[in-house]
């Protein structure tokens, strides 16, 4: 329909929809200045409105800033970011376990974790399992000594789940330890000397903190 | 269908603090996807079948988290937040003790990588796993007109026995059966306000509307399910049956709550799921095990019942047999539950978590 001009536009009822649009866009911007404004008076989470693009993620107990996509995946930003390899990428869809690492200390698969939503929360990877002067930690010790894997594509994945599940469980049967650790899979069908391994990893831990007290006192 | 390793296509990821926020943010924003956990989202996104321009995230909103007791007493009433992770209520004491079935089901789901980033809200509004459907192909479902599973070539083995029309997808949900069974409601946030649904009434068939599995319009968000105290403590029963013990959706799932007078059945509850578009609650077989003793002669009776009118697709024909085990044992079982290896090892770990 033409524009109309003359006043007997106003009896015109496309001119009316028009200015209702021109209100509602009104509206509309206001929101956005009041989201923008949102976004600057934020309360003290550390979470803003929306996904950010520069971000501190902490990983390993460092801080750590990266650029990120709004889309993009944990174990991405992980391997092609901060150059953690460590953590593997194997079906990146919630199926394999390879990419599992801990958020405050719980298990999770970082192929399936938006990396906006780990803001302010606790990131550990395989490369942060080992003391600062290189000594293993006890499960990574007794894959050595058991010689837990075959390739050990899926190995990080498998010590993260072990480690996230014996911090809730930490003496358990091999049962239960299978199943705590039965969202990974091994091509390999390595199954029986992994679950050795992690047996003995389970022990090693346990012995380990009395040895840490000991050298303490 | 090739898997695609690489960043998703972009989008815009919106995080709200509050359910009022969150619910704001729906409504102003056109081609919006709402994320729980992500897990069911994820392989929407990154298949590239669904392609949303705004993500709004709730992992940030505290108040959709947790579990409350909504009522005093020794068997309280429960309200639980939809953004409450599957592991968190495997684990919680008071579902154990008084709403086990709940605890037992939730902890049958996927892995458990998945229960810990898993919600309950989102396990119960999750899509169906037609692979047809999920594969992009333009279904009656995906808004077109025709259905590739239920042909004489289709793949249907997991599909539907009942219940179907054009759509044969089943639903894939493990907690809802043991929701249907205590009787629970879902609060869900509208635009004309809040509404408290039964867990039945939350499901939408394809014979009412085929691109929707649940009530939810854009703008809708669900906050909570609260669990009455009536069938806290009462004789549960779940099972689950499928292909492999961990990652795997049901072929079929059934779940029952007793009340028993002396032996004989004085109130019951009995669902299934995996076996039809929507959830199905067993109402006749209910009200024909009422009033009868809880024996096998009940339960075969209940078996025949349950699977009276089922009507089997070129490969699910076996799912006929399996529904009538389910609801044998879901009736009977419950004095003497039937033991298979994943269920006893189940057990044991559960036993393990209740002990720690």
């Amino acid at each position: 329909m033409p524009e109309a001009d003359g006043p007997k536009a106003n009896q015109n009822p496309s001119k009316s929809i028009t200015r209702r649009r021109f209100i509602l866009g009104v509206i509309a911007g206001g929101a956005v200045v009041g989201a923008a404004s949102y976004r600057i008076l934020a309360p003290g989470r550390g979470r803003s409105f929306g996904g950010e693009r520069l971000i501190t993620l902490n990983v390993n107990g460092q801080p750590r800033r990266v650029e990120v996509m709004k889309q993009e995946m944990l174990a991405w930003t992980l391997r092609y970011k901060l150059g953690l390899t460590g953590t593997k990428l194997g079906c990146d869809r919630a199926e394999c376990g390879a990419c599992t690492v801990l958020i405050d200390d719980v298990p999770r698969y970082s192929c399936s974790v938006l990396t906006n939503t780990v803001r302010g929360r606790k990131v550990t990877t395989i490369e942060g399992l080992a003391a600062d002067d290189g000594t293993l930690h006890p499960v990574q010790q007794a894959v050595v000594d058991a010689q837990g894997f075959q390739c050990a594509f899926c190995m990080s994945g498998f010590i993260m789940a072990t480690v996230g599940f014996l911090k809730t469980h930490p003496v358990p049967t091999r049962t239960e330890l299978a199943h705590g650790i039965s969202g990974n899979l091994c091509r390999c069908q390595d199954y029986n000397k992994i679950l050795d391994a992690m047996m003995l990893g389970a022990e090693n831990m346990r012995n380990a903190v009395p040895a840490a007290e000991k050298a303490r006192s | 269908m090739a898997v695609i390793r690489d960043v998703m296509p972009a989008f815009d990821l919106l995080q709200p603090n509050s359910a009022a926020e969150a619910q704001k943010l729906l409504q102003q924003n056109d081609d919006v996807w709402v994320m729980a956990g992500g897990l069911d989202s994820f392989d929407w996104l990154k298949d590239r079948i669904k392609k949303p321009k705004v993500l709004v995230d709730l992992s940030g909103v505290e108040e959709l988290k947790g579990i409350r007791a909504t009522s005093d007493g020794p068997r309280p009433s429960l309200e639980i937040g939809a953004m409450t992770t599957l592991t968190e209520i495997a684990n919680h004491p008071a579902i154990q003790k008084d709403y086990g079935v709940l605890a037992q089901a939730v902890s049958l789901v996927a892995s458990p990588q998945i229960r810990n980033q898993g919600t309950l809200g989102g396990n119960v509004s999750q899509d169906v796993r037609c692979w047809y459907y999920r594969g992009g192909w333009p279904c009656y479902r995906a808004g077109g007109n025709i259905c590739y599973a239920d042909t004489p070539v289709g793949r249907n083995r997991e599909h539907a026995i009942f219940g179907a029309n054009r759509c044969v997808a089943v639903h894939p949900s493990d907690s809802v059966p043991a929701l249907i069974v205590l009787d629970a409601k879902f609060v869900v946030q509208t635009a004309k306000g809040e509404q408290v649904v039964d867990v039945e009434d939350y499901f939408v068939g394809p014979e009412a509307d085929i691109t929707r599995i649940n009530m939810l319009r854009p703008g809708d968000l669900l906050t909570a399910i609260r669990i009455p105290a009536t069938w806290g403590g009462a004789k549960f029963y779940f099972e689950k049956v499928r292909d492999r013990n961990v990652w795997d959706f049901p072929l079929m799932n059934v779940a029952s709550a007793i009340k028993l007078n002396g032996n004989t059945v004085d109130q019951i509850r009995i669902a299934v799921n995996a076996a039809s578009p929507r959830p199905m609650r067993l109402k006749a077989v209910e009200d024909a095990v009422r009033g009868k003793p809880a024996n096998t002669e009940t339960s075969e009776m209940a078996g025949k019942l349950a699977v009276e009118g089922a009507v089997p697709l070129q490969f699910n024909g076996y799912k006929i047999p399996l529904m009538r085990n389910l609801v044998k044992r879901a009736v009977v079982g419950v004095t003497q539950p039937p033991m298979n290896g994943a269920m006893a090892a189940n057990a044991a770990a559960e036993e393990a978590t209740c002990r720690s």
